[in-house]
């Protein structure tokens, strides 16, 4: 990765501007000769879909905003307004909501993968704790950009995540009433609201640019886990795996399209179309899918400052997986333990995400018995916190791996051919 | 194995449905419109029947705040021509503007008005919130322009809500002024029943029945809150007929180029 | 790179180049909603034209009405403006041009190609020099006197002196039947 650079500038022009500022070399380095991992599947393809879904979502809402009234008076009548007469008003609205949806769907097969093969230990917990920024980054945008419809469930949802923060001893009402410049969510809520969430996805951008530097240094992971031995192991990024990324893009796009074109609204939440009423409260507040686990742990814990600690407990225990799980070992395909148990995390988060979509005083009735489903999301924030304190560090010492191949080439490459230059 | 049955046990769980509680909204009939599917349009003539079931019965109570009476001859739309756009908006008095003495009130207190016009938005029935209050004991209208997707399966929730006034069972205390309606939450709505039988006589002689005045005003109040609807799917195709031929070069390319690798 | 690329160059390459085509104009087509959505809105194109009632106008009297947003000034002439600014010889005047947009570029501003019919006089009311609204029925000529730099407009909406280097324009506008106007 710290290699000679194999740039020769072409033209006069080019070669005037190498010795200036040298952006075309890095292109050159970053995207073009990149040594990549031969054996990347498409569960590697989803970064690329990442930045993509960044530049569409910042595009969608620079023009968004064109039209937009961040005023609680007017920001219902201005989003109708963008639907009914602005010229592909409707599209470009469509387009920013579920483009919001898609982004986050992207970013946890991301990190799904990245738990998988084992991409957050050493030398990247750097590259994976910068990861974690930006997740955090989405879901505060996310948050405040869905306030702006300022329907009821943006004021509802602003009322109960804002009213969170009481929680904190001491301090905790005054910085609610810092948050809200007010004595309730209201139209200084709203402003400010608009201004952070106009903000927020440049810093996105910027952590991106550390993102991908950190992953420059070590180069990247791959679904063996083994370290790149020798160029025999890698494929210049471009034309090989621009091409793969463009290809899976596009069938991503193919289902963001399905969504903007054919169903615009099913991931949404219908009580946000009803205009923004401080004096009703919605019979269940829900938030967008990707929030449910979050909620669903929250709403498990009967004390509120106990919910709140273990809400923030969840995302700050993915910042700790480099150090939690003590396995020399990275992919998954060599743990058989260590896969049985991510199986089940996965499960289990999709567990928390529909417990966070139903009523709080929820009940089955399975065969005869009644559950009430307020237990159930109790074992399973017990086992997402299981999973990353116990399991990991425990399976990680105790397991014993498979036999690791000994270079990304060899299981690929018949015997005696040799790889591409 | 032990992947697949995790993830089928979550699935699993997720078809096992809560019981419904007492006077919880009863299930919406399912009725086929015209706009469902991925090419589902407008039928027009519903439109028009619908506009005039809305403007006729529901417009006493509900506003329509966000249509403007241009939208009636766009494309998608009820297919009303310029010229009967303009006679639709005349006949209607909207709040004027300030006159020469700045007065918006005529010496009686009565708001001033004037006819309106193609760029105009539907009046409203009442000033505001608090007068729609009084004369409604203390309910609220609700404004429609997009009910429609306000309510979880909207077009089939207004229609069996119009459909399902009943008497209310004998077991059940109504206060003054409700209406049982089993569609509804809690199964009491301020709303007495709206529609009945030939109440309007429609400008295309089609019979009146509450079934086809609501199935009409539904239409009508689906194309109020989505007017882009035709110009969605239409545009939607397109795109995905293109990108399904980028995929397809972009699959070959990628093969192309791999093919070397190994 | 790849040792079999002097194989069959042109297939490879044809492929390659459809499908960067391809790809190109579909980004090139994707761009159009975002450069569209900052053209006029449908709310904003329906107030393109405004429909005056002219009946409550009497003769000698003007009223303003507001036109893609700015003032239009509409004028009932009694017998006498009519006459005064018909007797302007155009010799005398500053700017020679109609400025009349219901009639070509090259137009001359005598009195007749600055209205449509003689009674009704229907003027941007912009000045022509830095923009403000000319006051009526003032200055040395009887039409319009523009407060910020003094300028002066005859009962034709001329200029005749100060600094404004152009008659006031004429909207476009047309008769709907005898007492109302669609201007735009």
């Amino acid at each position: 990765m710290a290699g000679h650079s194999t740039y020769v500038p072409q033209t006069g022009l080019t070669r005037w501007l190498d010795v200036r500022l040298p952006i075309l070399r890095l292109a050159h380095e970053t995207m073009t000769t990149f040594p990549t991992p031969r054996n990347l599947n498409v569960w590697y393809t989803f970064g690329g879909i990442l930045t993509f879904m960044l530049v569409v979502q910042i595009v969608s809402g620079v023009v968004l905003a064109m039209h937009y009234v961040p005023h609680a008076d007017m920001a219902f009548d201005s989003v109708e307004d963008i639907m009914r007469d602005v010229n592909y008003g409707w599209l470009l609205r469509y387009m920013h909501s579920n483009g919001a949806a898609m982004f986050f769907l992207a970013v946890y097969i991301h990190m799904f993968r990245g738990l998988y093969y084992g991409s957050y230990k050493a030398p990247r917990e750097v590259l994976w704790i910068l990861g974690m920024v930006i997740y955090l980054l989405m879901m505060a945008t996310a948050f405040l950009g869905y306030t702006l419809p300022w329907g009821q469930m943006s004021f509802w949802a602003a009322t109960v995540i804002t009213n969170l923060f009481s929680a904190i001893p001491g301090v905790g009402e005054a910085i609610v009433t810092w948050l809200w410049g007010g004595f309730a969510v209201d139209n200084a809520t709203l402003q400010r609201f608009f201004s952070l969430h106009y903000l927020l996805p440049f810093a996105i951008a910027g952590v991106v640019v550390l993102h991908i530097w950190a992953l420059h240094v070590p180069g990247n992971n791959n679904p063996l886990g083994i370290d790149v031995k020798s160029p025999q192991d890698t494929l210049p990024f471009h034309p090989y795996y621009t091409a793969k990324d463009a290809f899976y893009l596009v069938l991503f796009v193919i289902v963001l399209a399905i969504f903007i074109f054919y169903a615009p609204n099913y991931m949404g939440h219908p009580d946000n179309y009803i205009p923004a009423d401080p004096l009703v409260t919605p019979p269940h507040i829900v938030p967008e899918w990707y929030f449910l686990p979050f909620y669903a742990i929250l709403r498990s814990i009967p004390d509120k400052l106990m919910g709140v600690l273990a809400l923030f407990g969840a995302i700050f225990t993915l910042f700790v997986v480099p150090w939690l799980d003590t396995s020399k070992v990275r992919s998954a395909r060599f743990r058989p333990i260590f896969k049985q148990f991510f199986w089940i995390l996965v499960a289990d988060c999709i567990l928390l995400g529909y417990l966070g979509s139903q009523p709080a005083d929820a009940i089955w009735h399975a065969g005869g018995v009644e559950i009430q489903l307020v237990w159930i999301a109790r074992l399973a924030t017990a086992y997402y916190f299981v999973h990353f304190w116990i399991v990991l560090p425990v399976v990680g010492f105790l397991e014993k791996p498979l036999p690791l191949p000994d270079s990304i080439a060899k299981p690929v490459l018949p015997k005696g051919h040799a790889a591409a230059a | 194995m032990r992947k697949i049955l995790a993830l089928s046990c979550a699935a699993a769980l997720a078809f096992a449905a809560p019981a419904l509680a007492a006077d919880e909204a009863e299930h919406p009939k399912q009725m086929p419109w015209s706009f469902d599917g991925p090419f589902g349009t407008y039928d027009r003539a519903a439109l028009q029947r619908g506009f005039q079931v809305y403007k006729e019965v529901c417009a006493a109570c509900h506003s329509l705040k966000y249509v403007a009476f241009s939208a009636f001859d766009d494309a998608g739309g009820p297919g009303f021509t310029g010229e009967e756009v303009k006679a639709i908006a005349a006949g209607y008095q909207v709040p004027a503007e300030p006159n020469d003495q700045g007065e918006i009130f005529d010496a009686d207190g009565v708001r001033l008005t004037r006819p309106g016009i193609a760029a105009d938005r539907l009046p409203s029935p009442y000033a505001n919130d608090k007068a729609a209050r009084a004369v409604n004991n203390g309910a609220l209208p609700p404004d429609l322009s997009v009910m429609v997707k306000a309510r979880h399966d909207g077009p089939n929730y207004v229609y069996s809500l119009l459909t399902g006034f009943a008497e209310a069972p004998a077991d059940m205390t109504m206060a003054a002024g409700m209406n049982y309606n089993p569609y509804f939450a809690g199964h009491r709505i301020a709303m007495a029943p709206p529609l009945l039988p030939d109440m309007v006589t429609y400008a295309d002689g089609a019979p009146a029945s509450v079934e086809q005045m609501a199935h009409d005003v539904v239409t009508f109040l689906a194309w109020a809150a989505e007017p882009k609807l035709e110009e969605r799917k239409k545009l939607g195709l397109s795109v995905l007929i293109y990108l399904a031929a980028l995929a397809a070069l972009l699959y070959l390319a990628y093969r192309r180029v791999w093919r070397d690798a190994h | 790179m790849a040792h079999s690329q002097s194989a069959e160059p042109t297939r490879r390459d044809f492929l390659y180049v459809a499908t960067g085509t391809v790809a190109a104009v579909g980004t090139a087509l994707a761009t159009w909603p975002f450069i569209d959505q900052m053209n006029p809105s449908a709310a904003v194109l329906a107030l393109a034209s405004i429909e005056v009632d002219l009946t409550p106008i009497e003769q000698g009297q003007s009223i303003t009405v507001m036109w893609r947003g700015k003032p239009v000034f509409i004028r009932r002439r009694s017998e006498k403006e009519i006459a005064e600014a018909g007797a302007v010889p155009l010799a005398e005047l500053p700017d020679e041009l109609a400025r009349n947009a219901n009639l070509p570029a090259d137009a001359l501003a005598t009195d007749a190609d600055r209205v449509t019919r003689p009674e009704w006089l229907v003027l941007i009311g912009v000045c022509t020099h830095l923009g403000c609204i000319p006051l009526g029925q003032r200055g040395d000529y009887g039409g319009w006197l523009c407060p910020c730099h003094g300028s002066h407009y005859d009962t034709s909406g001329r200029i005749r002196k100060g600094p404004a280097p152009e008659n006031l324009y004429v909207p476009p506008y047309a008769f709907l039947s005898d007492a109302r106007i669609k201007i735009g």
